[in-house]
């Protein structure tokens, strides 16, 4: 059951930091949606803020509303942790754990909350979610050894591998094509092709292309000036938001005149 | 748009440079030796002066030559180089004087006999008698010592790193073990005495238990310390990976941060044993002496190998029997030294084995 969220005057504060104002979004159920903009306007600030990671940071906070199918995000009685086992995540930076296998790895979202499964259940998870992040035929011979001895990008694919292994009902995947070549990325956007009939997804991307080819709607964010928060300028239909966007700067973004 | 190639200018850089043959350094040594030897004859001047003289032959002589043929930049490395090396020389020549000072004067004395007897009844005569309820009240002081202290330290690491960072409580506790961390030991021992003269009624407790809480008021904030380091370096990324995998924090803790830094906590908790381990002040007051071994902490006085030693050695002026009693001094000595040097190496292979792995 994918989950639409909704996203209603959301300010991001790191400390006494604004790092994001006033968001306004209505992500679709079994959609894809993408967010660009330069360096620095908060795009990871604010995927961070759908699965209550933002918190995480000492000092960081949000005041608006965010709503899940409907359910207040931020409303009090919510757990911060019953949430994130349904909007799972995918980081900036791969991040996979240094003492685990690559198998472990992929099945530690199973295992670090102690659910009980079978061998065989354990295996298929683990070449299923493989699989989808195109990795399974370069560490097949090799599930027992450490994940950190992969590449940057496999280990990349294997933070995607492990982020789907737990089947949530969001993902937010934050720039996760940034460190892989072009055959990887385009198993990643196969992957996000396919996962889109069950799953909603939102992804942070630099590639303009990729945003194109891959999103049903497109956030562009953008900060005023230097030194002001950043702030959603433009959500539209990808296709409006590349051909004919509302907006000005969102225009010369997307055409690369920008600066 | 292609990139122009661009012609090589004229006058292009050299990348040669003058070499020192391979040899120069042990060439300048054996020069400098000599000069040494030749300078301190003639001076009348012992070995040190000749050490000196040679020493600063080989510095000077090193750079000049360096200079004239390598340039500047080499020549200033070789000089720190050498300089390097001759600091850590420097450090070296205590630690290596006292091992092999304890070893030759320690070594002839382990015996079979010497390890597997106590010194009921040999404590007067001139033969015979042994460390064993030494080594063993050393080990069980120790064991309680860390078994008091290293759950206690870990905890409270754990809170002021995962729980408690900028808030008041951790500041107040992070100031509290700066402040025990410069505890004399001594102090530590009279704080066990006056507590178990408290419990105990007794004028004078004598008891290994006290000596174990003594050792760990030390060990405290070595531990804290380390722990607290270790768990820092565990990188926030890892963290959010699992919170994100929908872990709660306290199994995030468990299975995910305490493994990763498993390998620098055990290395670091070893070494504040091993720190500990040859303590002699606070044992000296809450346990005292025994001549053989007593196995029940919570009653009566444990014999330690620093504390044997402290009082064997008044015993070595001994008339008749000092010499036996020095003999006793030194190969207790060498018994504490290999059991601080095993706990160092433990921790070593612990490291190495917990660390984790990257390869293939
Ligand atoms: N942990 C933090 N503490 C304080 N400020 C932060 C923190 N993380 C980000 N910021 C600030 O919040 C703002 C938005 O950062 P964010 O990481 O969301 O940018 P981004 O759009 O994801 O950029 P990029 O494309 O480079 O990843 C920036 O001004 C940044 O300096
Ligand atoms: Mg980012």
């Amino acid at each position: 059951m994918a989950k639409s969220i909704e996203v209603d005057n959301l300010d991001i504060y790191y400390g006494d930091f604004l790092a994001v104002e006033n968001v306004n979004v209505h992500i679709k159920a079994k959609s894809v949606t993408a967010f660009i903009g330069p360096s620095g306007c908060g795009k990871s600030t604010v995927l961070r803020s759908l699965n209550r990671m933002h918190e995480v940071i000492p000092g960081a906070r949000v005041s608006g509303n965010v709503r899940v199918d409907g359910q207040a995000l931020y409303a009090p009685g919510v757990d911060p942790v019953a949430v994130r086992r349904q909007i799972g995540m995918v980081f900036q930076r791969p991040n996979p754990f240094p003492t685990m296998s690559i198998y472990e790895n992929v099945l530690a979202g199973n295992r670090l909350n102690a659910k009980r499964m079978g061998k065989s259940e354990a295996d298929d998870i683990v070449e299923r979610s493989l699989r989808g992040a195109n990795l399974w035929n370069e560490v097949k011979d090799r599930l027992g050894k450490p994940g950190m001895g992969l590449s940057g990008g496999q280990q990349q694919r294997l933070c995607i591998a492990r982020a789907i292994a737990v089947e949530p009902e969001v993902l937010l995947m934050d720039e996760p094509c940034s460190a892989l070549d072009p055959i990887s990325t385009s198993a990643v956007e196969d992957l996000i092709h396919e996962l889109k009939s069950e799953y909603t997804i939102v992804i942070v991307t630099h590639n303009m292309q990729q945003a194109a080819r891959v999103s049903d709607d497109t956030g562009f964010f953008n900060l005023k000036a230097v030194g002001e928060p950043g702030q959603l300028v433009e959500f539209n239909p990808t296709t409006k938001v590349f051909s004919n966007p509302d907006n000005e700067a969102t225009e010369a973004y997307v055409s690369g005149r920008f600066g | 748009m292609a990139l122009q190639t661009q012609a090589p200018t004229s006058g292009s850089m050299s990348i040669t440079a003058g070499q020192l043959p391979r040899t120069a350094t042990p060439m300048v040594a054996v020069f400098a030796a000599a000069i040494g030897v030749v300078a301190g004859l003639l001076l009348g001047s012992g070995i040190a002066m000749m050490v000196f003289i040679a020493w600063l032959v080989f510095t000077l002589g090193l750079f000049v030559w360096s200079r004239t043929v390598e340039g500047s930049r080499k020549a200033k490395d070789r000089t720190i180089n050498a300089v390097v090396w001759s600091a850590f020389v420097l450090a070296m020549i205590p630690l290596v004087s006292l091992v092999v000072t304890v070893v030759v004067k320690g070594g002839p004395v382990l015996s079979p006999g010497f390890l597997s007897r106590d010194m009921t009844g040999f404590a007067a005569l001139g033969q015979g008698g042994g460390i064993y309820h030494a080594i063993m009240g050393t080990i069980m002081v120790t064991a309680l010592a860390a078994i008091i202290a290293v759950p206690i330290g870990i905890f409270t690491a754990i809170y002021l790193v995962e729980y408690g960072a900028g808030k008041p409580l951790a500041k107040v506790i992070t100031f509290l073990v700066d402040v025990m961390t410069g505890i004399p030991s001594i102090v530590a021992g009279l704080f066990a005495v006056s507590l178990f003269i408290a419990v105990s009624d007794e004028p004078l407790p004598r008891l290994g238990i006290g000596g174990g809480i003594a050792l760990s008021l030390l060990m405290l904030p070595t531990v804290i310390r380390s722990v607290e380091e270790m768990l820092k370096l565990v990188p926030n990324d890892l963290r959010e990976a699992s919170y994100a995998l929908g872990v709660p924090k306290w199994r995030t803790i468990v299975k995910v941060v305490l493994p990763t830094s498993v390998a620098g906590i055990v290395t670091g908790v070893t070494l504040a044993i091993a720190r500990v381990a040859g303590e002699t002040a606070p044992l000296l007051l809450i346990c005292g002496t025994f001549p053989s071994a007593n196995w029940n902490p919570f009653n009566g006085a444990v014999q330690t190998l620093p504390v044997y030693i402290y009082t064997s050695l008044s015993q070595t002026s001994h008339a008749k029997y000092g010499d036996i009693w020095t003999d006793r001094v030194w190969g207790a000595a060498l018994v504490l030294i290999i059991i601080v040097m095993a706990l160092n190496l433990i921790a070593r292979i612990i490291g190495n084995v917990f660390a984790p792995k990257t390869g293939r």
